[in-house]
């Protein structure tokens, strides 16, 4: 079982599907904590994404990555826009000359990208952001692997992790961002960096796990 | 919400042909990245500086575009930060051989954006300083938030900065005197309204028509805190206190005071304001030597107003009076 540049493609793809149907959603959570344009941005820079995927010629695992990267950082803007970029960006950088990822290689993909993002932002967990959803993320991805679990196992346990990360973002105080201006009114709202970073290993699961491998021996 | 747009996903790039058919005798417009520059850009042996940051505070940054103030200005979509290729572009455009100064506002996107944009400039060969700025007495500095909001102070330091890099000064003379600013300048808003980002179609947030918001910042997002509607001069008194207390500003300070308007709130208003304040300053014995008073730094139709209160020395007073000509802010030019 490994993930293949076609299986990627679909992860981003996914993803991109994802922000459009949320898009109102994460929207209406960056308005209670923010200022409203977290699904508008994060939609907005995925459509550029598949539109320039999806005109090129096909690409593999890295490639892709990297263009997702560079296209997030010039149209999303805000936080998101830097900080996802550099999540892809290391995406990109870990996955360099390998033409499949084995459950391992994309833990330890991951788990790069998201300390990338760390960097970036100086976020750390129970600040209130997708840094709250990534980490137990890779966590888990991280056990499983350790652990032996097979790929499908592994992505179910980090989307679920992150889940629960999402979730108790809720009655967290806001330390990063524009919602650390509220102070304790930050309280009591799930944060939308957290639930889109929720989405993306919720696509990853769709796009990488057995789902995915059954309809593609179909 | 009623807004005179046509698609709400091309309002900031109708926004930059207007301004490019009303100034073109003073500004270039770039759509792809979108930045505007002096029209007589790059000026050569001159220090440039570039701002930035998202739509909907009209005139900042764009409008402030001109002689005697910024050299660039790269507008992102509305309330969010531009993207670091718009800067990089931008700071290209106007580099005439001295470097070029980022004036920054403290939020986490314009932040990071103009971070990885000196980066990318540096990689060309520019020499870039940057200086955020973070007046806003509203948000406790802690480690336990993003830091100080940049608000009105920007447009002080924009003008004060420009005057200076006009006149000879190096990099980092413009540089040190922007960090003069920030340092001596502080600033507090407040909404009786929220407002609506055209794409989104409804305010960011509800306020009751007895409330208002103490503490806002100007992407309208909530404030600190949420009380009952009080008459002009006690809100005055609610926004000049923690500003006098912060600096802190003495008996005897000269100061410029900035009464800004959010967007939704007329001159009248703004003038009761201003009325307020210099009485409550007179009182405490500090003299208002300067002033302006207007929609310089908006929330798009936000009503409500913020104060930003700096303290002046004989070099930022001559850098203040000296010529401006930009469609936000001309006198003297």
């Amino acid at each position: 079982m490994a993930i293949t540049a076609e299986q990627t493609l679909a992860f981003v793809r996914d993803f991109s599907d994802s922000m459009a149907d949320q898009k109102d959603y994460l929207t209406g959570l960056d308005s209670d904590i923010g200022d409203g344009d977290h699904g508008i941005n994060m939609n907005r820079g995925m459509k550029a994404v598949m539109a320039k995927l999806d005109g090129a010629a096909p690409a593999d695992i890295s490639a892709i990555y990297k263009t997702v990267a560079m296209t997030l950082i010039s149209t999303v803007g805000g936080a998101s826009g830097p900080l996802y970029g550099t999540l892809f960006l290391q995406l990109g950088n870990a996955t360099q000359g390998k033409a499949e990822l084995s459950a391992n290689d994309w833990a330890a993909a991951l788990t790069t990208a998201v300390h990338g993002v760390e960097a970036r932002g100086k976020a750390v967990p129970q600040d209130k952001t997708m840094i709250d959803a990534l980490e137990p993320a890779i966590a888990a991805l991280q056990t499983a692997v350790d652990e032996g679990a097979d790929l499908e196992t592994a992505l179910a346990r980090a989307e679920t992790a992150a889940e629960t990360g999402m979730k108790a973002t809720i009655p967290l105080v806001a330390r990063k961002g524009r919602a650390s201006y509220l102070g304790e009114r930050s309280a009591g709202h799930q944060d939308p960096g957290a639930t889109s970073s929720w989405l993306l290993m919720k696509a990853a699961h769709r796009a990488f796990g057995n789902t995915a491998e059954q309809e593609s021996a179909n | 919400m009623k807004k005179l747009i046509n698609d709400p996903e091309a309002v900031v790039r109708e926004e930059l042909e207007g301004i490019e058919a009303a100034h073109g005798d003073r500004v270039r417009v770039s759509y792809d990245p979108y930045y505007i520059v002096r029209k007589d850009a790059p000026v050569q042996g001159k220090t440039a500086i570039i701002s930035g940051g998202g739509s909907g505070h009209e005139p900042m940054h764009g409008g402030f575009v001109g002689v005697g103030m910024l050299d660039g200005a790269c507008p992102g979509e509305v309330f969010t930060s531009p993207t670091p290729d718009q800067m990089s572009a931008c700071t290209q455009a106007v580099s005439g051989g001295k470097g070029v100064l980022h004036i920054v506002k403290n939020y986490t996107g314009d932040v990071l954006n103009f971070e990885m944009a000196a980066d990318l400039a540096r990689g060309d060969g520019i020499e870039v300083e940057a200086v955020v700025i973070d007046d806003d007495v509203a948000v406790k500095d802690s480690l336990y938030t993003a830091g100080r909001r940049g608000v009105g102070a920007t447009v002080l330091a924009e003008k004060i900065c420009g005057a200076a890099a006009e006149s000879g000064a190096s990099l980092s003379q413009v540089a040190e005197l922007c960090r003069k600013v920030n340092a001596n300048a502080r600033s507090m808003g407040m909404a009786l309204t929220s407002c609506t980002v055209p794409a989104a179609g409804k305010p960011t947030f509800e306020l009751g028509e007895d409330e208002m918001e103490i503490g806002i910042g100007i992407h309208g997002e909530p404030g600190r805190e949420r009380r009952k509607l009080a008459p002009a001069n006690e809100i005055v008194e609610l926004l000049t206190k923690p500003i006098v207390k912060d600096l802190p500003f003495a008996q005897g300070d000269k100061v410029l005071a900035f009464v800004n308007g959010m967007g939704g709130t007329p001159l009248i208003e703004l003038y009761v304001v201003y009325n307020a304040l210099n009485k409550y300053l007179h009182g405490r014995g500090i003299t208002i030597e300067r002033n302006l008073i207007g929609p310089y730094i908006t929330s798009l139709e936000m009503a409500g107003c913020s104060i930003t209160l700096l303290k002046l020395d004989d070099e930022t007073r001559r850098l203040w009076d000296a010529p401006v000509n930009t469609p936000g802010l001309r006198w003297g030019a």
